[in-house]
């Protein structure tokens, strides 16, 4: 685990809790799509999140749904435990699908 | 110097960088009584527009500052179609930029509480609040989403086309002014007093959505489209719902009734007329 930073001074906490919370919005290009995480916003509830991302996120056409998550429900994996988790995987290129012979038949595989 | 004082200087200023360059000459649109109620409209839109246009870069937080100007750009949007099929039913061969920059404050059309100055500490616009544009947007949007649902019926093909795309425009902005309105009116007791203050300095300017006048009854006449006072109890209905989410009491009547849709403005028209205008008049058929 990575140490924790120093605790932020009474007045940031206070700043801080002052501050509308944060939400992730995550678009659908079109439909059958998937949501796409692109960025995040505050605001004071997720009804406002909803209608600041249409403003923010959707005003060229990006979307037809919006999702928005607050950013405090999401759990990350740990940045320190990147080598643990990611590195092992590098020299294993054999779960690749990449070892089949393809019918000529099949396409963009 | 005071505000206002520097206000009328700038505007001067404007005036007289207008008249020495003095390139381009006034139109006047026709009178008739279909050309004035597509005018009528129009001109909402585009004051409204430029109005909150000077939220831009002013904005309570940047998101909704961004919100604000998409605002301003649908309502341009349907002041542009509007005043181009005006220019079309006039005959006259003017287009929307002639009619949107070269008619003297007579021949502009516009509600009167469209050109009331909101935003705050603005040098065009002292006083005004933040309250007062989400309020006014709430008013507008729900009485031109009225419109624009009747207009889908009306004999003129291409207005009914315009009408129908501003309605989906129309039911977001209902959508996003209420939320604010409900949100601040029902909010702490400084956003609640800030909305009870802005609904008072409003409420007498909305006498105005709901007066026939001779353009109504041609209009009516010719399914062209509805006359105005045909409007009041839907709209009445609708603001009275929203306001009472917000914890806010429906004011009483007052007496007043505005006249900005025959052409007589109040003192703010002048002041944003001169910088609307300022380019166009300079630099005739200017583009970017």
């Amino acid at each position: 685990m990575s140490q924790a930073p120093t605790s932020p001074s009474p007045q940031a906490l206070e700043a801080a809790a002052r501050e509308w919370p944060l939400w992730e919005v995550f678009v659908r290009p079109k439909a059958g799509l998937d949501h796409k995480h692109c960025g995040s916003l505050h605001a004071a509830d997720a009804a406002m999140a909803i209608q600041l991302a249409r403003e923010v996120y959707t005003r060229r056409q990006e979307g037809c749904s919006i999702w928005v998550v607050p950013s405090s429900q999401i759990t990350a994996s740990d940045p320190g435990d990147k080598d643990m988790y990611f590195d092992p995987m590098e020299d294993k290129v054999y779960r690749h699908p990449t070892f089949y012979p393809l019918p000529e038949a099949v396409n963009h595989m | 110097m005071t505000d206002s004082t520097a206000l009328r200087a700038g505007a001067a200023e404007a005036a007289m960088a207008g008249a020495v360059l003095g390139r381009a000459a006034s139109i006047a649109p026709g009178a008739t009584p279909s050309v004035r109620y597509v005018l009528r409209l129009a001109d909402t839109c585009l004051i409204h527009a430029q109005r909150l246009g000077e939220w831009c870069g002013h904005g309570p937080i940047l998101e909704e500052d961004i919100a604000l100007t998409n605002l301003a750009l649908d309502l341009l949007g349907q002041a542009r179609a509007l005043l181009t099929h005006a220019g079309q039913l006039d005959g006259q061969g003017h287009d929307e930029d002639q009619l949107a920059f070269l008619r003297e404050e007579r021949d502009y059309l516009n509600l009167t509480l469209v050109e009331q100055p909101m935003r705050r500490s603005s040098a065009h616009a002292p006083g005004g609040d933040f309250a007062d544009t989400v309020l006014r947007n709430l008013l507008l949007a729900q009485w031109l989403k009225q419109h624009w649902r009747a207009l889908a019926g009306s004999c003129d093909a291409e207005l009914a086309a315009i009408a129908g795309k501003a309605l989906k425009e129309a039911r977001y902005h209902v959508e996003h002014a209420a939320q604010w309105v409900v949100r601040l009116g029902d909010g702490t007791p400084e956003s609640a007093a800030r909305m009870r203050a802005a609904l008072a300095r409003i409420w007498p300017y909305t006498n105005e959505m709901f007066i026939d006048d001779e353009v109504d009854a041609c209009a009516e006449a010719n399914s062209l489209g509805p006359r105005r006072s045909s409007m009041r109890p839907a709209w009445r209905a609708a603001i009275g719902a929203v306001l009472e989410e917000a914890t806010l009491a429906l004011p009483a009547d007052s007496a007043f009734v505005s006249t900005g849709s025959r052409g007589v403005h109040s003192e703010h028209m002048g002041f944003i007329l001169a910088e609307m205008q300022h380019l166009q008049r300079a630099y005739p058929g200017g583009t970017w």
